[in-house]
């Protein structure tokens, strides 16, 4: 079932939520909501599930599969919803949970007991939690509450699944392999998910495509690959990972940054002498012993780390700007360098930026 | 949906350390024989002594006391008034509670005090403002009167004072409960399908039965115990208006002690019972709140 945000401004009192967003979602994607804190994602999460309302204006409107469900209760528009904190039943045990759903039907709608018990072990199946049926959630693991979430809201055969930081309370390794578990689950089912995170790795992993937000509008909407490599503004750039930003000027078409000078820089550049940015990646950074005709940037070395899966350097550039360069094992070896070396680095692939964009 | 996807297995998380002692045992000791020497002054022997001077004459003196007439008036309508303001207070209780946890709106913060105001004000003012409100002299008396309702020295008064003067127990107690709690249980059953009585049935009162529950008993015992504000609106009518409270008060005035410290007696047992209800309360939501956490390994593949 495909969804369709218009026109949706949400406040909470002097606090704007949301403005002007527009967003769709198409049948069996799994799209992630990306963006920091109070970048109104769960705001949006929630209105698309029926639990806030949205501001009346000209255009507005919810829909899902083009019919407007604006007017539709949080029962009626069949949402499967899962919170961070999991919101389990706590006086319930795991069966009564993922039953529920079931269970609170109309009469007449409402599946007979064997068929719910049939219902219920299948998705304890699927979630691998058989055995613990009896339990209570506080009997659980964080990761099994969440699975349990999970079952229980896809009980109800839900159209569509919204995901609120699904995985936001639990550590790192647990995280890890639910939400490549999640990705299984979504490529077996083929339910149109809405994914809540602010995790980068989170969503680049998991998404479809990624809606990365800031302070209540989209700020891109593309793949992965398009928001990670092609970034709509530097807000993305510098949201989707580390980064290294210079600061220069508009010269003459082309971007001035110190002694390094960026030929035809790609990304937008508008007025002649105004704010030119330049964004890095740090594993961008090509590092030489000696000036090699291509533009470049002088920087002592100030630190090396070689432990983990990169080598990582902190460079000390003449104007004392730190430059964080990643490279791999290899690379490092064919040319090792030591604290205190004078280097030359050469962007790959600079993206200036022309606004003025602080990190 | 026959889908099976590979789980990942979750690392056990190890146990917490165990607390370190703070207090020497001089300390430790100190404060628990200053403690039970003053619960043994002011609160066991007083308690005793209910009980030594009511059974001071014996068994058949003792039981005598209850079956007097107006001992039997007085006990009758303690319950009266109990019936009806235990049920009424809790139904306000968990209403108002429900909507100040629950719920966002202007006022909340005033409603809360509202509620707290019985705690603040003295029992006798309480009696008070009902006598002026409902009085033969008061703003409603005339009205009353000429429609042959009798509010004031009657039960209807006790019954009124006995409510006003129970009003915070059930919400204070839930209120705190419930707010922790949150409403993302609420807003899960209502993604899932139920409605608003199936949520607040299923959902939001087993959550905080145990908590009503303490709510109710307290409420209960102040109900039966209360006297001043009772004592205003009563009149001191004999057989008609006089709970055990206030009949206690009579016969204690008349030199009656037997049968004072009997009908004493009776509420001493009340609050006893009460306070070993409370005590399996507490043993009984503890115990489900801290369900042991069990060993996840085990089970994970």
């Amino acid at each position: 079932m495909s969804i369709e945000v218009r026109n949706i401004h949400k406040s909470f009192g002097a606090f704007k939520a949301l403005a002007q967003v527009d967003l769709k979602v198409h049948d069996g994607e799994l799209v992630a909501l990306l963006g920091p804190s109070g970048s109104g994602k769960t705001t949006l999460l929630r209105i698309i599930a029926g639990l806030e309302v949205f501001e009346p204006r000209p255009g507005s409107a919810i829909l899902m599969d083009d019919h407007d469900v604006t007017g539709d209760g949080v029962g009626k528009r069949q949402v499967g919803f899962v919170f961070q904190h999991y919101a389990l039943f706590r006086h319930m045990t795991v069966f009564e949970n993922v039953a529920f759903g079931l269970r609170v039907r109309r009469h007449g709608r409402r599946p007979g007991k064997a068929a719910i018990r049939a219902k219920v072990r299948e998705l304890l199946r699927l979630i691998q939690l058989e055995s613990m049926e009896d339990r209570y959630p506080a009997q659980l693991s964080g990761g099994q509450r969440q699975r349990v979430a999970l079952a229980r809201a896809l009980a109800i055969e839900p159209q569509v699944l919204l995901l609120d930081e699904p995985f936001g309370a639990l550590d790192a390794k647990v995280r890890q392999d639910l939400r490549r578990w999640l990705r299984h689950l979504h490529d077996e089912m083929h339910v149109t998910s809405v994914l809540v995170t602010h995790d980068q790795d989170e969503a680049l992993e998991v998404a479809d495509r990624i809606v990365v937000m800031r302070q209540g509008k989209i700020e891109q909407v593309g793949t992965p690959d398009e928001v990670f490599h092609q970034p709509a503004t530097p807000f993305v750039m510098d949201f989707l990972g580390s980064v290294n930003l210079f600061r220069g000027r508009i010269e003459s078409g082309k971007a001035v940054f110190g002694p390094l000078v960026i030929d035809s820089p790609i990304g937008v550049v508008q007025k002649e002498g105004g704010i030119a940015q330049l964004f890095v990646r740090p594993y961008d950074l090509d590092l030489h012993l000696e000036p090699n005709g291509k533009p470049s940037l002088p920087a002592r070395v100030a630190r090396v780390q070689s432990a983990g899966p990169l080598v990582r350097l902190e460079l000390l550039s003449e104007a004392q700007q730190t430059i964080r360069v990643e490279m791999s094992h290899d690379r490092y070896r064919q040319q090792p360098v030591a604290v205190g070396r004078q280097v030359f680095v050469t962007p790959r692939e600079p993206r200036v930026f022309a606004d003025d964009y602080s990190i | 949906m026959a889908v099976s996807v590979a789980v990942p297995s979750i690392p056990v998380v190890a146990p917490p350390a165990s607390r370190a002692r703070v207090a020497s045992p001089w300390v430790r000791w100190g404060l628990i024989a200053v403690s039970l020497a003053f619960l043994g002054l002011f609160l066991f022997l007083p308690l005793a002594a209910v009980f030594a001077e009511a059974l001071r004459k014996g068994w058949r003196a003792y039981l005598a006391s209850f079956t007097q007439r107006d001992a039997l008036s007085a006990l009758r309508l303690t319950l009266t008034a109990t019936g009806i303001a235990v049920p009424l207070n809790l139904v306000f209780g968990l209403a108002a509670s429900w909507a100040i946890a629950k719920f966002n709106f202007y006022g909340k913060s005033l409603l809360i005090s509202l509620i707290d105001l019985p705690f603040a004000v003295s029992p006798v003012i309480a009696g008070l403002i009902y006598v002026l409100v409902f009085g033969l002299q008061g703003w409603l008396g005339p009205w009353l009167a000429a429609h042959h309702i009798k509010v004031v020295f009657a039960v209807p008064g006790i019954v009124l004072a006995t409510l006003f003067v129970t009003f915070p127990f059930v919400a204070r107690e839930l209120i705190p409960l419930m707010q922790e709690q949150g409403r993302e249980e609420e807003e899960a059953a209502r993604l899932l399908g139920a409605s608003g009585w199936q949520t607040f049935w299923h959902v939001t009162l087993p959550n905080v039965k145990w908590a009503l529950l303490y709510g109710v008993i307290l409420c209960n015992a102040r109900a039966m115990g209360e006297f001043g504000a009772v004592s205003v609106v009563s009149g001191h009518i004999r057989g008609r208006t006089n709970t055990l409270p206030l009949h206690v008060e009579i016969l204690y005035n008349e030199y009656n002690f037997v049968a004072a410290f009997a009908v004493a007696s009776l509420l001493a047992l009340l609050a006893l019972v009460t306070l070993a209800l409370k005590a399996a309360l507490e043993w009984k939501t503890r115990r489900e709140w801290h369900v042991p956490e069990q060993p996840a390994a085990a089970e994970e593949e």
